[in-house]
């Protein structure tokens, strides 16, 4: 294997481990942000929410940015495609991380607009949630291309419109990604909020159901996928067979995070309640290989709509392979990588080890 | 109304508006940073009570503020791919490792320091917590590095070949492309200016408590540290500027001609006002003959070619990324739009002057200050004083991204290439008018907070009467000066948010 196969491979991996990293760290606060309202219902309790998710949030949220960016740096016309293809939902992600970004903040210090900073908070933390996982299911299936020239430069375009992003199989991975942020976020406030409150009470009961909830959702998106989506594949899915071990990964992950549940360990839970949604990269990302975006022959138009994907229209297909940067640049990421990563690592452990333990009675007032 | 169906005018339009915002924050931070870790240096050497209220007052506005620069980022970060697809092919093999670095060594950084800046100073201890004060400020810093680095080698691209179909630049030496010709001006250029404004803005607060005559001594205490800051980085501010400015006579020839209108071949002189004429051609201006030249090379007969030469003498197709391909009409003659740059250019050193006479201004207030008088003609311009560096880092800005039009990366891609073709007129409509109201919400809420929290200023007895409850906590006798020290809080929350005050139940 040549070095620059070996580099495209890497980054594919890294990216998948970049969104791993996301999906764990942002994943709970993304599903404490939600749950908000319906865990907490008094001032205390509401601020015992900020207070677990306020001194992590932003370094999570940079688990996004870091993947994105490592998008556009290793596979450039993945990135352009899927980002300006998507743009819409894209667009209300992208809004949703701002206002919940700065309602974290504010909420606390602006009592007049509390109201307001509660509202966006929770629609902040839904709208990237819901619609990283709709992507996801999206990309898995492949999308409708056609190529459009500008000036002197013609590529490859998505051809679908906004709401064929929002059809059945993208629909069942966003509730299923939903699921698992809900999880992880249920878990971390048991962790975090003091043992006898109610938020923690109310925590655990939704922890477990949201739990369930994900394997439900698991095997409707997994049986529809077997149904209706893997036959359009064909042979053009060489990873298919690791996307099964995560699969089983899964479902090993869900048991032994419910045999913590049940007894009562909470670190252990939360930690356990983790292997879903790193799983459930892992199957995106088996299932794409080598493909970034596979091309798929889904009807095309602004207004079209579908429920089974076409065929593979592998022709199309933007591959590691040939749509990445060059070796050199590789390289020169991959060094940075390898500067920057530890020291990523290092930041966390810091902060997490400084915020660690139960938020106390006595400290709610801080935030 | 025609622009309203072109999506390449629109994408700019976006830009523009996301960008300009965005850099509203981002010099307030990067600028009041620098301030949040001297005042917490100050406070970690004296731990005086004073000191200890003026760190925090400094984190509360800091903070307020930097989020509002994190968030509006995101949209920078996004928009490349979102409505800019074209240029993110075509650059990605050398654009997206900077911003990749960006996010991985600076974004980390300031992210994860923000949260312990913010929540822990009762957690860890004096020294850790002024190393995150100034980890914080110094992932600022880093990212302006890497993201300057990007902007520059759009400017002045370097260490790249083309790709043989010419769909795309392609790295050939990553130091090169990084240290590309204007990357250490443009850095040196663009952070000081971040420096003078956030010397502004504290030397605005403090010169407000003064006017109020409340918080005196950190009114004066403010000024005093804004100025000695703002000194050192308004002069340094000279050889940085002429550093970029050398590097745009050698590299971006039509952007020079386009800052002084100068049409002809000939030495280039520096105007002080004018106008000009893009019609006709022709410069209006009152200036000193030569002095450009003087200035770019020590010497005032040095020839500078003029637009006239420049318009149309070099064809599209003798640009290596357009020869063989059909010319566009978009390419404008290869030069920029004049008058823009022009005014831009002579409004940003305009205001350079006016950033020197207001240093004087708040010397002399602060000096009134010092023997007790209050000159509130003098105080209130200081406290207008951050319009001053913050117009002047609006137009350079201007003149660096207008005046290299119609290049999105220079003598390599077409601005009117560059954009996502896949995005409808429509939809960007839909997020210009979201992005407009969304924007002037934040700037709204923004704005509240901050003048809140300058009102309610540094708060010397909300900690000595917390220290206090903590320390007789547990003892009997305490009760009556722990209700007292709730009171206090209390108080303190009614202008400021302690958020015992949200609680309320």
């Amino acid at each position: 294997m040549e070095v620059h196969a070996i580099l495209q491979v890497l980054w594919f991996l890294l990216i998948a481990v970049l969104l791993m990293g996301y999906f764990i760290l942002d994943g709970f606060d993304l599903g404490a942000g939600i749950l908000y309202p319906f865990v907490a219902k008094k001032e205390s309790e509401k601020a015992i929410v900020r207070q677990a998710v306020g001194p992590v949030w932003d370094g999570n949220e940079v688990w996004l940015l870091t993947g994105g960016g490592a998008l556009f740096a290793a596979f450039p016309p993945a990135y352009a495609m899927s980002f300006s293809g998507f743009y819409l939902a894209i667009m209300l992600v992208l809004f949703g991380l701002i206002f919940r970004a700065i309602a974290v903040e504010y909420r606390g210090r602006d009592p007049k607009w509390k109201g307001f900073w509660d509202a966006v908070f929770v629609v902040g933390s839904f709208l990237p949630a819901l619609l990283s996982g709709a992507a996801i299911g999206n990309v898995i299936q492949g999308i409708a291309m056609d190529s459009v020239t500008v000036g002197q430069f013609t590529h490859m375009e998505y051809a679908g419109g906004f709401f064929s992003l929002l059809n059945p199989f993208a629909l069942l991975c966003a509730l299923t990604g939903l699921m698992a942020f809900l999880t992880q976020g249920a878990a971390w406030l048991c962790l975090k909020s003091p043992v006898d409150n109610l938020v923690r009470q109310r925590a655990k009961q939704l922890r477990s159901t949201f739990s369930i909830g994900q394997l439900v959702l698991f095997a409707l998106t997994s049986a529809y996928f077997f149904l209706l989506v893997l036959p359009s594949f064909g042979d053009t899915r060489i990873g298919m067979p690791v996307a099964y071990v995560f699969a089983a990964v899964f479902v090993v992950g869900w048991i032994v995070s419910r045999l913590f549940m049940a007894n009562k360990n909470d670190l252990m839970s939360f930690l356990s309640v983790n292997i879903t949604p790193v799983a459930l990269i892992g199957i995106t990302a088996a299932s794409l290989f080598p493909n970034l975006i596979p091309a798929a022959n889904n009807p095309k138009g602004v207004f079209t709509y579908f429920i089974v994907p076409g065929a593979a229209d592998t022709a199309n297909s933007l591959t590691i392979w040939a749509h990445s940067s060059s070796e050199l640049s590789l390289t020169a990421m991959t060094i940075i990588t390898c500067i920057g990563l530890p020291l990523v690592l290092l930041y966390h452990v810091i902060i997490y080890r400084t915020f660690r333990g139960r938020i106390k009675e006595e400290e709610i007032g801080e935030y | 109304m025609e622009f309203l169906t072109d999506v390449a005018v629109l994408s700019r339009i976006q830009f523009a508006i996301t960008v300009i915002f965005h850099f509203l924050f981002v010099p307030l931070s990067i600028g009041l940073g620098l301030f949040v870790a001297l005042a917490e240096t100050r406070y970690y050497r004296t731990r005086d009570p004073k000191d200890r209220a003026a760190t925090k007052f400094w984190v509360k506005i800091f903070t307020t503020t930097f989020i509002i620069g994190v968030a509006t980022g995101i949209t920078m970060e996004f928009s490349f791919g979102t409505n800019w697809a074209n240029y993110s092919r075509f650059v990605g093999d050398i654009f997206g490792a900077p911003l990749a670095a960006e996010a991985l060594l600076a974004f980390f950084l300031e992210s994860v320091f923000l949260g312990i800046v913010i929540f822990a100073r009762n957690k860890i201890s004096p020294k850790l917590y002024l190393v995150s004060a100034w980890l914080t400020w110094f992932g600022s810093a880093l990212s302006a590095l890497w993201i300057l680095i990007a902007n520059s080698w759009m400017q002045t691209p370097a260490g790249y070949a083309l790709a043989p179909d010419k769909s795309k630049a392609v790295i050939t030496d990553f130091w090169a492309a990084a240290l590309n010709p204007s990357t250490l001006a443009r850095y040196l250029h663009a952070v000081d200016s971040l420096l003078i404004l956030g010397s502004f803005c504290v030397m605005a607060i403090g010169a407000w408590y003064l006017v109020k005559k409340r918080n005196t001594d950190h009114g004066k205490q403010f000024i005093k540290m804004g100025l000695t800051v703002g000194i050192v980085t308004v002069i340094l501010m000279l050889p940085f500027a002429h550093m970029q400015a050398t590097v745009v006579a050698e590299q971006q020839p039509a952007k020079l001609a386009a800052m002084e209108g100068q049409w002809k071949d000939g030495p280039a002189d520096m105007a002080i006002v004018g106008w000009v004429d893009e019609a006709n051609k022709t410069t209006t201006a009152l200036s000193i003959p030569g002095m450009t030249s003087f200035l770019a090379s020590w010497n005032t007969e040095t020839v500078y070619p003029g637009l006239d030469t420049m318009a149309n003498k070099v064809s599209l197709s003798d640009f290596k990324a357009y020869d063989g391909v059909k010319v566009t009409e978009d390419y404008q003659g290869g030069i920029p739009p004049v008058n823009v740059t022009f005014q831009a250019y002579h409004l940003m050193v305009a205001l350079y002057a006016l950033l020197i006479l207001w240093l004087v201004l708040a010397g002399l207030a602060l000096r009134n200050a010092n023997k007790g008088k209050t000159s509130k003609a003098l105080l209130y311009l200081t406290i207008f004083g951050p319009l001053v560096p913050f117009l002047a880092i609006q137009s350079g800005w201007v003149v660096a991204e207008v005046g290299r039009q119609p290049w999105v990366v220079y003598n390599l891609m077409l601005t009117n290439e560059a954009y996502s073709p896949i995005v409808s007129n429509v939809e960007l409509i839909i997020t210009i008018v979201l992005f407009l109201l969304f924007y002037t919400i934040l700037f709204i809420a923004w704005l509240r907070l901050v003048f809140k929290q300058i009102k309610a200023g540094p708060q010397l007895e909300d900690d000595a009467g917390l220290a206090a409850a903590l320390a007789t906590a547990g003892s009997s006798a305490a009760d009556a000066a722990s209700s007292d020290a709730g009171s206090v809080a209390k108080d303190a929350s009614a202008t400021d948010d302690t958020p015992v005050a949200k609680g309320g139940e």
